[in-house]
């Protein structure tokens, strides 16, 4: 293995922005002044608040991701079988709005869905008025999917156009229909950009705290939220640090999950299923 | 061996780079959201030739640690009273040279020697109010004169609470009949049940953009600082149907101030920046713009008399004369985010 000259600035960038930041937070978490505690760890641990906190960030990220897909992978789907053109002219639409900062995007979700909103409106219009729409739980939802759907789309579109055709040709040939062929064929041949789909939204829903501030009205914290308050607020840098390597750790689970689930559908083609 | 030497030293070149980056002649202000007419800032620029860094933070408690922090940038900044208690005690404030600040003498003696800094060696009165309910008149129509009504399921779903521990806990013990500055845990342990079983009444705990959504007509009820209550209630600006009450069980009389941090390296454009603020028009435009109350007297003597009947603006010394102030809990701090934590989740 020998490195290049120009991989020093990538390994000092590193070393400057990633590994330095995670080894003070593993400082603050287990020393206090110099001196090793446990005490943080424990209060981490302690009270059930902070559990049910990350049990909702888990099961959004599940939720925000499991929609993405189904979302996602028809959408996917359907641009890979249109005209090049039309596509590409398409994905734009997709792409455009990331030109613009998430957080000005979820403001905009704010206006829309407020009681006053247009959403509002328009269901009152049909007789469903009073229903609340932001500052719930399913709004904190929508902000997740509505965010980091592109970041499904892509990667299976990507897979799906570089398909080779034969495979489907072939599967029809002998005498598969279109269902058989999808779930047989194409499907399991595009795993691997499914998988990077599901990777690429589920560590940052799982990490995400301001789409939850924004559109959840502070009801509904997620663990990054806690741990934003923890530090920026309450100033307490010990369980801070606890907090955040406590979901460093799950994204380091996920991420070695997903990894193996690529290696199978990679290494084995389309005989996952 | 050697690469990795390398390495270190440009680390540690790189570091001391960020850190070398020159101030010369700027001035680094660390405000809140919505808390001075902007125009100002340039007008300040224009005179002085110190280039203005403004930066804006939404709570007190995020300005404390961004204060404690021991190479803070920042040269001025405006904490609330219990802050300043906190920052006096842990001796972060620069000691102001009152002679760099002529205009002090504009200040009301009412909003001068306040217990959280006797003599005002470290800071000058910026805004004041009281902390209160604003509600709208159209969906509320019996009188505000209670903390009670934010507990009412008539109200559910339209009542909207600061994203704010010492105000939140605050007015929940004084609901209680307790202080608000209580080091007693069972008083906050008992704020902390009021409020979990407020909390499905509660449509959002949020900060500024409780302001948007009471002009929108959205709530019912929500709690206001009362400069934020004067704007909003603003024919023109805000929304007619929304008026502002401080309980009779009493609430918080805050003042925010100006302070100059000790590790600031700029402290005389820092004092001409105070003295700026202090000065009569400069005031007036500001308290004006921004709603809040200004502890300026002679500020107050050009302004049109309406913002002296405005109650909400300036408030009668009976409404005053129930308010608490605020002060630094010290160590027991921490029992209020805890309560907090179980509150807010």
């Amino acid at each position: 293995m020998k490195r290049t000259l120009f991989s020093y600035p990538y390994i000092l960038w590193m070393a400057l922005f990633i590994l330095a930041p995670m080894l003070f937070i593993v400082y603050h978490a287990f020393f206090e002044n110099g001196r090793w505690t446990m005490e943080y760890i424990k209060a981490a641990f302690e009270d059930a608040v902070y559990f049910k906190v990350l049990l909702r960030s888990i099961m959004l990220a599940f939720e925000g991701t499991l929609l993405c897909l189904l979302l996602g992978y028809p959408t996917a789907y359907m641009l890979s079988t249109m005209k090049k053109s039309t596509a590409a002219l398409l994905s734009v639409f997709f792409i455009l709005p990331m030109w613009m900062n998430f957080l000005l995007r979820t403001y905009a979700w704010q206006v829309l869905l407020g009681s006053s909103g247009i959403i509002s409106r328009i269901l009152s219009f049909f007789g469903f008025s009073d229903v609340l729409l932001l500052h719930t739980e399913g709004a904190v939802l929508l902000g997740t999917v509505y965010n980091f759907l592109p970041f499904m789309i892509l990667p299976i579109y990507t897979v799906l156009i570089k398909l080779d055709k034969s495979h489907i040709e072939a599967a029809n040939d002998l005498g598969a229909d279109g269902i058989t062929t999808f779930f047989k064929v194409v499907f399991p041949l595009s795993m691997p950009g499914v998988i990077s789909g599901i990777t690429m939204v589920f560590i940052p829903a799982i990490t995400t705290f301001a789409i939850s501030r924004l559109l959840g009205g502070g009801k509904y914290r997620l663990y990054g939220d806690l741990i934003e308050q923890k530090i920026v607020s309450d100033g307490d840098l010990g369980l801070g640090s606890v907090l955040s390597l406590i979901l460093l750790v799950l994204v380091l689970i996920s991420i070695v999950i997903m990894q193996k689930a690529e290696k199978t559908a990679g290494s084995e083609g389309g005989t996952l299923w | 061996m050697k690469k990795i030497a390398l390495l270190i030293a440009v680390i540690i070149a790189a570091v001391m780079l960020i850190g070398c980056s020159g101030k010369n002649n700027t001035l680094y202000i660390l405000n809140w959201g919505d808390y001075i007419d902007e125009e100002l800032l340039e007008r300040f620029e224009r005179e002085t030739g110190i280039d203005v860094n403004y930066t804006t933070m939404a709570s007190n408690e995020e300005m404390l640690i961004k204060l404690q922090a021991k190479d803070t940038i920042y040269d001025i900044c405006f904490p609330s009273d219990y802050i300043v208690e906190k920052l006096i005690a842990e001796d972060l404030l620069h000691e102001l040279n009152k002679e760099n600040i002529p205009n002090l003498k504009n200040i009301d003696e009412r909003f001068l020697n306040l217990p959280f800094d006797p003599g005002n060696k470290y800071s000058v009165p910026y805004m004041w109010g009281t902390v209160g309910i604003m509600y709208n008149k159209t969906m509320v129509s019996e009188p505000v004169t209670s903390w009670d009504i934010l507990w009412d399921e008539e109200y559910a779903g339209k009542i909207f609470m600061y994203d704010s521990i010492r105000d939140t806990i605050g007015l929940t013990l004084i609901r209680l009949g307790y202080s608000i500055n209580t080091r007693d845990e069972s008083h906050v342990l008992e704020a902390q049940q009021a409020l979990i079983e407020q909390r499905p009444l509660v449509q959002a705990y949020l900060g500024d953009a409780i302001k948007d959504r009471m002009i929108a007509g959205e709530g019912a009820l929500s709690v206001v600082y009362s400069g934020d209550a004067v704007w909003c209630t603003d024919e023109e600006e805000g929304n007619p149907d929304l008026a502002y009450a401080v309980p009779e069980e009493g609430s918080n009389i805050w003042f925010d101030n100006i302070i100059i941090p000790k590790a600031s390296d700029n402290t005389e454009a820092a004092e001409m920046f105070i003295n700026f603020l202090c000065d009569a028009e400069v005031a007036k435009q500001n308290t004006e713009y921004i709603g809040y109350s200004t502890p300026n007297a002679a500020a107050l003597k050009l302004m049109d008399p309406e913002w002296l009947e405005n109650e909400v603006y300036n408030p009668p010394a009976e409404v005053i004369e129930r308010c608490e102030i605020f002060h630094d809990l010290g160590d027991f701090t921490a029992v209020y985010s805890k309560a907090w934590d179980k509150i807010i989740y």
